[in-house]
């Protein structure tokens, strides 16, 4: 039995269960509620994962160690400071910035006359760590034992734990849709088992005339599966509405005016009320089938 | 066409029915009768796959009736019309439709005329818009035998189809039966309407088969 042919061909089919009222009615809100929480939980799962991926993206597999030292110390410290960082496990590389290359990274700030042999410019160190990343507690006491002038700058550590938070984030919106699909063929399961238990003396008088189980399944199919489409094409369209006329978010906005589709993702939604169909479909098409099976 | 081997029934307490041997040749015409209760419609039952033989066997159309899976049992029952003793319909549908039913349901053609000259046959022409809960009792059972032949089956078993009627009523059902069977049709009836069987064996070759005692007997010339 082919999707196309319940929905368009067979009115007939449909025609000899006398309408189920309240039940399909019922079914069909409900598809409809699950179809709009499903948008949300989407959305978010969509939205935390973009957040995932920026942060992660900023947070560059580097560091900065800042040495200040009088200058006649600043050559020994930062020696001592290279030494150290080739010793510690999860440093990839490690090079002092010549002053050239600082001049340049303060040329934005101060103009390009700058002086910098006449300043006490810090001197800066560069650190690529490997994928792992090191010890940076560890690191900064060694630091402060050897090099007492060098601080370690790892600023865009602490957005590490917000990553994890927004993948794990991720995970529960896309838990949440798979919760939703599985209350949504739980529900559709107990509508069809009052369905065909109401109508047990139709099926009994069906399977005397020669009807076949899947001639009769087909009408609480036909009926549940359309019913579950339209709740969830309702649902999911009243979900999308709701989401594109949040207030619109500055681009630093926090998370929450974040929350929404983007682009492409707009097309995610879309894939509900058929995922709503097919889950109607088979769980109507599966109690049909146990309860005929139970029949002679 | 419906043969019984040492057939045996019980539902669950003691044997109701017990070594049950018979053969329904192709255009026979059987009574079945015994007193309420003895099991004439376990009988039937047992005919077309409602319910499975617990001992013994009962092959239709040369198969094994517990072999068959669920879509050969509906196949097998779209070629044996059944009016059964409480001539269940689908409320929600008019009687027309109700009649077009077995047709319906087995994906062929409905034509009206067909329908309209089978409601003529029983009678029931201007009852075809009418739903099954607002016909009477004889009304019921005239429906459902139009319904148990519009696939034209090769067997037809009625369950007391004369059980609701009035004397002329039931002698006008005989002659569609009889008519049936002069057209070929193997036919079983279930009664314990006497008089109609006596009425019968004076028109056609009818055998009467008696359930006494759980088991099966010819009856004699007594009837
Ligand atoms: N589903 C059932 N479960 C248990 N016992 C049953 C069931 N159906 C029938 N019986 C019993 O089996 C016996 C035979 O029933 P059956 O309906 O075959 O009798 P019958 O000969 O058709 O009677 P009647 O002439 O009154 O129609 C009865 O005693 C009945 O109570
Ligand atoms: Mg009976």
């Amino acid at each position: 039995m082919k999707l196309p042919k319940l929905i368009t061909g067979d009115m007939q089919a449909g025609r000899v269960v006398p309408p189920t009222g309240v039940i399909a009615r019922l079914t069909g809100f409900t598809a409809g509620a699950m179809a709009f929480l499903a948008v949300f939980a989407l959305a978010l799962s969509l939205a935390s994962g973009r957040l995932a991926d920026r942060w992660a993206a900023a947070l560059a597999d580097s560091a900065t160690i800042r040495i200040s030292a009088p200058p006649g110390q600043m050559e020994t410290q930062t020696r001592a400071v290279l030494k150290i960082l080739s010793e510690t496990p999860g440093v990839a590389s490690a090079n002092a910035l010549t002053k050239e290359a600082e001049k340049k990274l303060l040329t934005p700030w101060f103009g390009p006359g700058l002086p910098l042999g006449e300043l006490p410019i810090p001197q800066l160190i560069d650190v690529q760590e490997t994928g792992k990343g090191f010890d940076a507690e560890g690191l900064r006491q060694r630091l402060s034992a050897e090099a007492p002038g060098a601080v370690l700058d790892d600023h865009a550590r602490w957005r590490r734990p917000l990553v994890r938070a927004a993948e794990r984030l991720r995970l529960l919106g896309l838990i949440s849709i798979a919760l939703l699909t599985g209350a949504t063929a739980a529900m559709i399961t107990l509508a069809a088992n009052a369905a065909l238990a109401a109508n047990a003396q139709v099926i009994r008088v069906l399977r005397l005339i020669g009807a076949r189980d899947s001639y009769i399944a087909r009408a609480f199919v036909r009926r549940f599966t359309l019913r579950a489409l339209g709740g969830a094409v309702a649902g999911t369209g009243l979900g999308m509405l709701a989401i594109a006329v949040m207030p619109a978010a500055a681009p630093e906005g926090g998370f929450l005016t974040g929350l929404g589709f983007a682009g492409i993702g707009w097309l995610w939604p879309l894939l509900i009320p058929p995922l709503a169909a097919i889950v109607a479909f088979a769980a109507t098409r599966f109690a049909a089938f146990r309860t005929l099976r139970g029949l002679s | 066409m419906i043969e019984f081997q040492n057939v045996a029934y019980n539902y669950g307490g003691g044997e109701l029915l017990s070594e049950m041997t018979l053969t329904l040749a192709p255009g026979s015409f059987h009574f079945l009768t015994g007193p309420s209760g003895a099991g004439k419609t376990t009988f039937l039952k047992l005919c077309y796959g409602e319910l499975l033989a617990t001992a013994g066997r009962v092959n239709v159309f040369e198969a094994d009736v517990k072999t068959l899976s669920r879509d050969e049992v509906a196949r097998m029952r779209r070629r044996i019309g059944v009016v059964h003793q409480d001539c269940q319909f689908l409320d929600h549908l008019p009687l027309a439709e109700n009649v077009a039913l077995p047709l319906t349901v087995s994906g062929r053609a409905v034509t009206d005329t067909d329908v309209e000259d089978l409601l003529n046959w029983v009678g029931l022409k201007s009852l075809a818009g009418h739903r099954p809960p607002e016909l009477s009792g004889g009304e019921r059972q005239r429906a459902a035998l139009a319904r148990a032949i519009i696939m034209g089956p090769d067997v037809i078993l009625a369950d007391e189809p004369t059980g609701n009627v009035d004397w002329d009523m039931s002698q006008r059902l005989l002659q569609l039966l009889i008519e049936l069977n002069r057209m070929g049709k193997t036919i079983l009836i279930a009664t314990h309407d006497l008089n109609l069987i006596r009425n019968a064996k004076a028109q056609v070759a009818a055998r009467v088969l008696r359930i006494r005692n759980r088991r099966l007997h010819l009856a004699g010339s007594d009837l």
